[in-house]
């Protein structure tokens, strides 16, 4: 049964997020949310922020490496970046952190838009079972959650994070 | 008429596309919002995705068509598949390999993707009815049966240029009897519930028992025109005099070639489309095709994220409805 | 005297008249002996136990392709005869377009005498109505009829020529020859594969109108009343030109007409996405054509059913439909698309069987289809409840072409026997 977790308060830790990122200020960075979830998360830290350039969001869908295996969700968002990432500093913004590979495949959408002068991760949760070397710089909650749970962010108002066990 | 399963695998999955004929509403709506998420791939500066990095696409026109097969090969090419060419010669009279003959060759070069065009009707049908299970079929054009393809961003054309189907009046004129792609539009209009399909085009040109196929025949372009809110023009041969189908370009021109006059006839925002290419001064007046309610350019545009949408979709197969959220692993 | 005696059967003659369970007694120089009561000092060599069975004439088939001489890649005389008496078949008509065509007297006796050599079904060719099927030059038909040809045609090929046609039939109807019509327009034929039609339209496949069967049968008649020459229609198809059909026979023209097996049961609907084994010419038309057709059965205007057999090799279906050749394989479906008819309640047994055997015989003008005393033993035996399913292995004839692949059936050929031999028997070692 999917239970909504207080453990968490989403607000509270994206304040936390934002207060952390603040230094990064100085680079005028540009920050990239990835659909669904980082998305919404991002939204909020722009506006914290006070983020001059238009918030990008990004849809990995078309570099997943799962495609094979379970095909295409028609429901694709499009990737938006409004601004040119070529030499840019960039904030990118997801949900959870999880095996590592939906970081993976927004790095390599990113670089075919162009080559960002540096790419700094900023993840909500950082739970375990990393399947990539992948590291987040800017960890809102840390978390440590069994083996066939997941965890989801619904949105997007309010932000509620719900674990989900799933049936093995 | 019997759905036509063999487009469909075991799970329910559009494993080939052939014909409009037998695809859910469903699976129409799904091909179009993905063919949206890649016009924006086009529009940016490396337009690839890695989506069919390995795959083989092989372009199998046994009719010549350089423009349709073109846009086959950059779709295929941006979503990073690797692309062959073939153009195997069509004659019937050929002692030479059948036609599954030659497919069967084909797949021994491991081909996941056969984009099929023939001048038979039906010829993409039995090649997908004898290619074993990990390849796919995708119908370019078969005789005069089924064009799925043109109709697919002919409707997405719409969609982006005139709002949902559903309130929308539109009218085929010309070549009828011989076209896949009138046929191909007529069940996809139909299928997303347009107000109302027309065709329009002298008795000689008009197939017997039109009307089954859920139209309205006119043989007048005002009357036809009356009203209509999308005016897509066929394609003319100028060899069918000699098959005393019509009397002259002139007559032809004078009586269904569009021009500024009969578009009038239309709605004011009427849009015009050719499925290309385009016999000016016989189907359409230039000044028209190059005009302010020609959306005949955006189509060639759409014509490629359509068919990367169309080509992701067969090759990878539809996320399950039930797919657990686990299944997108973060 | 010996011979064979098939007990028990229910014996169904309608040349005779003859409904009745009783035994058949057939003499060793195989003629048909005795009905019911055992002729003086018989003795059984053989005893038949057709105890439930139908035990009728051999059937007799107008109108099936042997391949033989020309295209043996796709089937022989020997398959072919083999594949008939396996389906109760004892006597076929060949027509003229073998390769080459039966134009000489050489070549009907070729066919005959070939046909002999197996000792299975009895072979009547057709000779050819023009050299070489041209619609030019007149055959000598008296030299074919001679040779054993019971009639003449021009089979598939079109006599465009009005005036050829003309003088063709007075030629025929000088030596009292039937002459088999093709009723097809060409040029409305045009390049088409279908019936001009709801289906043709969806599907893009060009059609042949009605039209083209209606002009070629308003022409063939007013010929045939010109020239006064007996002719048989070959295979309609079109509700309209059944009406005309029937018109004519009123009016007393000495018109017969046959329709085949498949097109008493398949519409162009059955086409769906392209099966080519519907692939038929005349092409196979809408419901109402159908119902016309089994009309015109019942009422007599068509008073005979015929396989039109034309086996294939696997390739001439395997191709995209406009491309491939048409024909069913249909010796072995004649029978029990005829019963189907019955258990539809169409027809009668005794009327279903009289339209496989008494009257197809009238129309060859050929002594078969009958089992009166002195008449040759060719005897077809049927378990009329035997259930069983068609496929593809189950084909005796070297064509498997055939859409009615898995339809159940009623009704199996257990015995046949020609000239009072038994040359199948169902589960026997061949």
């Amino acid at each position: 049964m999917p239970q909504t977790t207080d453990i968490v308060d989403v607000n509270a830790t994206i304040a936390y997020m934002a207060d952390e990122l603040r230094p990064r200020l100085a680079q005028h960075p540009l920050m990239i949310g990835i659909h669904t979830g980082g998305a919404w998360i991002a939204e909020r830290l722009h506006a914290l922020l006070g983020l001059t350039d238009p918030l990008g969001t990004l849809d990995i869908s078309f570099y997943r490496d799962d495609f094979s295996r379970l095909g295409m969700n028609p429901q694709v968002k499009t990737s938006n970046l409004p601004a040119n990432v070529e030499g840019r500093h960039v904030i990118l913004v997801d949900d959870v952190l999880h095996t590592g590979r939906t970081i993976r495949a927004a790095l390599n959408e990113i670089f075919d838009y162009g080559r960002p002068a540096s790419v700094t991760l900023a993840v909500l949760i950082h739970r375990d079972g990393r399947e990539l070397p992948i590291e987040a710089q800017v960890v809102g909650h840390h978390l440590k959650l069994k083996k066939n749970q997941h965890i989801k962010l619904l949105g997007p108002e309010p932000l509620k994070l719900e674990i989900q066990e799933a049936h093995t | 008429m019997k759905r036509d399963d063999l487009q469909f695998d075991s799970h329910g999955r559009l494993r080939h596309l052939l014909t409009i004929e037998g695809l859910p509403r469903q699976t129409i709506l799904d091909i179009l919002n993905t063919a949206e998420s890649f016009i924006s791939v086009g529009e940016r500066e490396i337009k690839k995705v890695p989506l069919l990095r390995g795959k083989t696409v092989v372009n199998l026109f046994f009719e010549a068509s350089t423009r349709t097969r073109t846009t086959f090969e950059i779709a295929a090419k941006r979503l990073s598949a690797d692309v062959i060419n073939l153009n195997p010669s069509a004659s019937s009279t050929s002692k030479g390999e059948t036609l599954l003959d030659t497919v069967r060759n084909l797949e021994a070069m491991h081909t996941e993707l056969f984009v099929v065009r023939h001048r038979e009707s039906g010829a993409a049908h039995l090649i997908a009815a004898h290619v074993p299970e990990h390849v796919h079929i995708v119908n370019a054009g078969d005789g005069r049966h089924a064009h799925p393809t043109q109709a697919l961003l002919d409707l997405f054309t719409i969609r982006r240029h005139k709002g949902p189907i559903e309130n929308l009046k539109v009218a085929i004129v010309g070549d009828i009897l011989h076209s896949r792609v009138a046929r191909s539009e007529i069940h996809a209009l139909n299928t997303l519930g347009a107000a109302e399909v027309r065709v329009i085009a002298p008795k000689t040109l008009l197939p017997t028992a039109v009307e089954k196929l859920g139209v309205h025949a006119y043989t007048d372009m005002r009357a036809g025109l009356d009203g209509v809110d999308v005016v897509m023009m066929l394609r003319l041969q100028r060899e069918r005099m000699t098959g005393a189908l019509i009397s002259s370009e002139q007559e032809y021109f004078n009586l269904y070639g569009l021009t500024q006059e009969k578009l009038s006839f239309a709605k004011p925002d009427a849009i015009v489309m050719h499925p290309g290419p385009m016999n000016r001064g016989l189907d359409i007046d230039s000044a028209v095709a190059d005009g302010p309610q020609s959306v005949i350019l955006p189509q060639v545009t759409y014509g490629i994220a359509v068919r990367m949408a169309i080509m992701a979709l067969i090759m990878g197969g539809t996320q399950a409805e039930s797919a657990p959220a686990g299944g997108r692993r973060t | 005297m010996m011979g064979i005696v098939i007990k028990g059967g229910r014996i169904i003659d309608p040349a005779n008249k003859l409904d009745v369970v009783k035994d058949l007694y057939i003499d060793s120089t195989g003629f048909i002996t005795g009905i019911g009561k055992a002729p003086e000092g018989f003795e059984a060599t053989r005893t038949i136990d057709a105890r439930g069975q139908i035990v009728c004439p051999g059937l007799v088939d107008l109108r099936a392709r042997l391949r033989e001489p020309g295209l043996e890649y796709k089937a022989t005389m020997e398959s072919e005869t083999r594949a008939a008496v396996a389906a109760g078949i004892t006597t076929l008509c060949c027509p003229p377009d073998t390769w080459p065509v039966i134009d000489t007297p050489a070549m009907a006796q070729m066919i005959q005498s070939r046909a002999w050599r197996f000792g299975l079904a009895f072979v009547h060719p057709l000779g050819a109505l023009t050299q070489g099927l041209e619609g030019k030059l007149l055959t000598d038909m008296a030299a074919l009829e001679e040779a054993g040809c019971v009639g003449v045609s021009n089979a598939l090929e079109p006599i465009t020529d009005t005036l050829v046609l003309r003088r063709a039939m007075e030629y025929a109807a000088t030596f009292d020859l039937t002459v088999y019509l093709h009723a097809e327009d060409p040029w409305l034929r045009n390049s088409g594969c279908v019936h001009e039609g709801e289906v043709g339209t969806r599907l893009g496949l060009p059609g042949i109108p009605e039209a083209a069967e209606t002009v070629a049968v308003a022409r063939d008649l007013a010929l045939i009343e010109q020239t006064g020459v007996r002719a048989h229609f070959c295979n309609l198809s079109s509700a309209r030109a059944l009406a005309m059909l029937t018109e004519a026979q009123k009016q007393g023209l000495p018109v017969t007409a046959d329709v085949t097996a498949h097109h008493l049961h398949l519409t162009e609907h059955d086409i769906g996405y392209f099966n080519t084994q519907c692939h038929v010419r005349p092409p196979l038309r809408g419901l109402r054509d159908r119902d016309a057709l089994r009309a015109a059965l019942k009422s007599g205007v068509i008073s005979a059913i015929c396989s039109d057999h034309q086996p294939h090799e696997p390739d001439a279906k395997l191709a995209p439909f406009a491309e491939s050749e048409p024909g069913i394989s249909g010796l072995e479906t004649l029978l029990p698309l005829t019963l189907k008819l019955v258990d539809e309640k169409l027809l009668s047994l005794s009327e279903a069987i009289g339209l496989l055997t008494a009257k197809p015989a009238e129309i060859l003008g050929v002594e078969c289809g009958a089992l009166g005393i002195g008449a040759t033993a060719d005897i077809c035996i049927f378990d009329p409840k035997a259930h069983w399913i068609l496929s593809a292995d189950k084909f005796v004839s070297r064509g498997r072409n055939s859409p009615f692949l898995g339809w159940e059936f009623n009704g199996r050929v257990t015995h046949t026997l020609v000239g009072g031999e038994v040359v199948f028997e169902l589960g026997a070692a061949s």
